[in-house]
């Protein structure tokens, strides 16, 4: 069976090989359904999606802004499930859908679902692993080793009040990537983001065994452009959730606007 | 052993489940709450103001009338956190809190709140302190609860109203969160009750001891020996955790919880989480929680605002688990007729929140035997409830 980890480690650094940082979009799964999401995943990839990363929508979303937010509220009229969710990655995958996909969701539904059932029904989906935000370090034992047992991606971020030694500990137990957050404060984007976000990036680089991703207020292509120079990975996310909320009401040009920004942002991940 | 761990869990419930950004700051927290907690000097401030402020010692107070009324064969106490300034329990934990955040150099304040009397003691802790506050609150509650939001004003915090999710108390307590995560530097966030990512279920129950402390020397004093029931309402916990803690090695005192359940069990709109929700995690902590099949987290119901969440402190889900306390649920119309029972009996309106605990105790007692010696915690005065409770017997006919 293919390693769900290593896939998404490999995807990036064949990325970085080339010269570029990878592009990892996110977009809230059944936002507005979730057989758009499976078009938008086609999409993604067609795009230069080195990796996906989609969200598992949450009744009680607190590391997000009103962009991600709003897009769960969609999605939650949608009822999903997660069983539904890796129905989905595993028609894509029997289709020959490559893109590694993880999913981004907050514990609750999860822990419901059982750490270990989800784990062994991800791995034979074809789903790559995992990020989930409200599970630190401290908390995250039971699902790094599940992880690890089924092979899949577990994210763990770290963000900039995590000092060095913390940072270099949560690194070496995150599998895929280590998610650098960007900025002290929740998703969404932000016109300016701070200013030794580069030299935490280089020190986070030095510390992780892992490729290092950054993602949280990124949304322009000169901004991308700019940190390819400092990460592994670039995680985009609100700035594609608000392009799907603006083109609710034109579903049939909502595929295309999110794929042509998305081509844009790849470009810009060249070194 | 002393609970919680170092990691902050009673038996498997508890922890700390929040995004990592807000680990350091849980850190410092933790670090800042231990000593201070050991330090004369503050212990003699934050005393100094529960006496001199706050009211404190509140009464412990012979519920003759109402015992003659339930039948005459019982000892009931009521211990009056109603008669705190402010009105309620809540300025135990928020004094505490507001004077720690001022130690450790913190500027602003933030609290959530749902009906509002968690927000207005905050509001006041902060005002004695000198502090800058900003509490969030439900939009939907701003609109039910407009007296609070003014009161708050009064006392100079800023309210802002929260639009998201079912803006009620969980999507504050969300927008307070985020609030937290993007300022943690500068501010620190009082949180209202038992609830929450370690330190807080923890310090939150040392902050409301008080009460059990209290409870325990007077009624060694009347009575000389100790209460066989304690009966509290549980929201979130904190009144609940600070009765009975003091008393919790206790072996031969039983401790009652009693939830909101609110138009009944069977229906979606009650708050009683231990009785009939399910482990999970939500706000920093793994606990009892409603929430549907596949995790997503319900909305709460009860005719006393303060009872209206759907989670619950992580210590009450453990002695849940271990059998310590037990927990009960009553609904709308049993708070209702018991608030109305304790003002033509004792002259005393309670909170409908407390009014809950008053209502079980009238349900069981005809079962008890002679003698029994009771207390009821009353956590919080009715005048912010009578315009509702007026509103709702007008509906039937009855006012």
């Amino acid at each position: 069976m293919r390693n769900g980890a290593q896939a998404v480690e490999e995807a990036i650094r064949k990325a970085n090989e080339r010269g570029e940082a990878a592009l990892i979009p996110f977009i809230e799964g059944a936002d507005p359904s979730l057989e758009v999401t499976a078009e938008l995943l086609w999409a993604l990839e067609e795009a230069g999606a080195d990796v996906i990363e989609l969200g598992f929508p949450f009744s009680d979303p607190l590391a997000d802004g009103p962009t991600i937010q709003e897009a769960a509220q969609r999605a939650l009229k949608n009822r999903p499930t997660l069983s539904d969710f890796l129905a989905m990655v595993e028609n894509l995958r029997r289709k020959g859908f490559k893109t590694p996909i993880v999913i981004m969701g907050y514990l609750n539904p999860f822990y419901r679902f059982g750490l270990e059932n989800f784990a062994k029904q991800a791995q034979k989906a074809g789903l790559n692993g995992a990020i989930i935000p409200d599970l630190p370090l401290e908390e995250a034992k039971p699902w790094l080793k599940i992880a690890h047992r089924y092979q899949l991606a577990a994210v763990m971020l770290a963000a900039p009040t995590t000092p060095p030694e913390r940072l270099a500990r949560i690194a070496q137990n995150s599998s895929g990537f280590l998610y650098y957050v960007s900025v002290t404060g929740i998703t969404g984007a932000r016109n300016k983001l701070p200013e030794d976000l580069a030299l935490k990036l280089d020190l986070a680089r030095e510390l992780s065994p892992v490729p290092v991703g950054v993602g949280f207020g990124i949304s322009r292509p000169e901004q991308v452009a700019h940190l390819a120079n400092f990460a592994d990975a670039i995680v985009v996310g609100s700035a594609i959730v608000k392009i799907i909320a603006a083109h609710l009401k034109k579903p049939a040009s909502l595929v295309k606007a999110v794929r042509d920004f998305v081509v844009e942002l790849k470009a810009a991940t060249k070194r | 052993m002393a609970l919680p761990d170092k990691r902050g869990h009673f038996g498997p419930f508890g922890g700390r489940y929040v995004p990592e950004t807000l680990m350091p700051a849980l850190f410092e927290l933790e670090e800042a709450y231990r000593r201070f907690k050991r330090d004369r000097t503050f212990k003699k401030e934050l005393d100094f103001y529960l006496k001199t402020y706050v009211g404190r010692p509140t009464p412990l107070y012979p519920a003759r009338k109402l015992a003659a009324t339930l039948g005459g064969h019982l000892k009931i106490y009521l211990k009056r956190e109603d008669l705190t300034h402010t009105g309620a329990h809540k300025i135990n934990n928020t004094l505490g809190q507001v004077l720690l955040a001022q130690k450790m150099g913190k500027k602003r304040i933030i609290a959530e709140t749902g009906a509002g009397q968690h927000g207005v003691a905050t509001a006041t802790a902060a005002a004695l302190v000198g502090l800058e506050c900003v509490v969030y609150m439900g939009a939907k509650d701003t609109v039910r609860q407009e007296m609070n939001v003014f009161r708050m004003e009064l006392l100079g915090a800023k309210v802002v109203p929260v639009y998201s999710g079912t803006q009620t108390l969980k999507d504050a307590i969300n927008e307070a969160i985020r609030d937290w995560v993007t300022n943690v530097e500068t501010t620190h966030y009082v949180i209202g009750s038992v609830v929450g990512p370690h330190p807080y279920p923890m310090m939150v129950r040392d902050f409301q001891s008080v009460i059990g402390r209290e409870t325990r020397r007077q009624i060694l004093k009347s009575e000389g020996r100790l209460p066989d029931i304690l009966i509290a309402c549980v929201g979130g916990g904190s009144n609940a955790m600070g009765f009975f803690f003091p008393f919790v090695n206790d072996q031969s005192v039983q401790m009652i919880g009693v939830e909101a359940a609110g138009a009944g069990l069977d229906t979606d709109k009650h708050s009683a989480t231990l009785t009939v929700g399910e482990p999970g995690v939500l706000h920093g902590m793994l606990t009892y929680l409603l929430q549907d099949q596949v995790g997503q987290i319900k909305g709460a119901h009860s005719v006393a605002p303060g009872l209206d969440y759907p989670g619950v402190g992580p210590e009450h889900a453990f002695f849940k688990e271990t059998g310590r306390a037990t927990y009960v649920a009553v609904d709308d119309q049993e708070a209702l007729a018991a608030f109305r029972l304790l003002s033509e009996t004792e002259g005393i309106i309670p909170a409908l929140e407390s009014a809950h605990a008053v209502a079980y105790l009238v349900k069981i007692a005809p079962k008890l035997p002679p003698n029994t010696i009771v207390v009821v915690n009353l956590s919080g005065r009715g005048d912010k409830d009578v315009a509702a409770v007026r509103e709702y017997l007008k509906g039937k006919g009855d006012a």
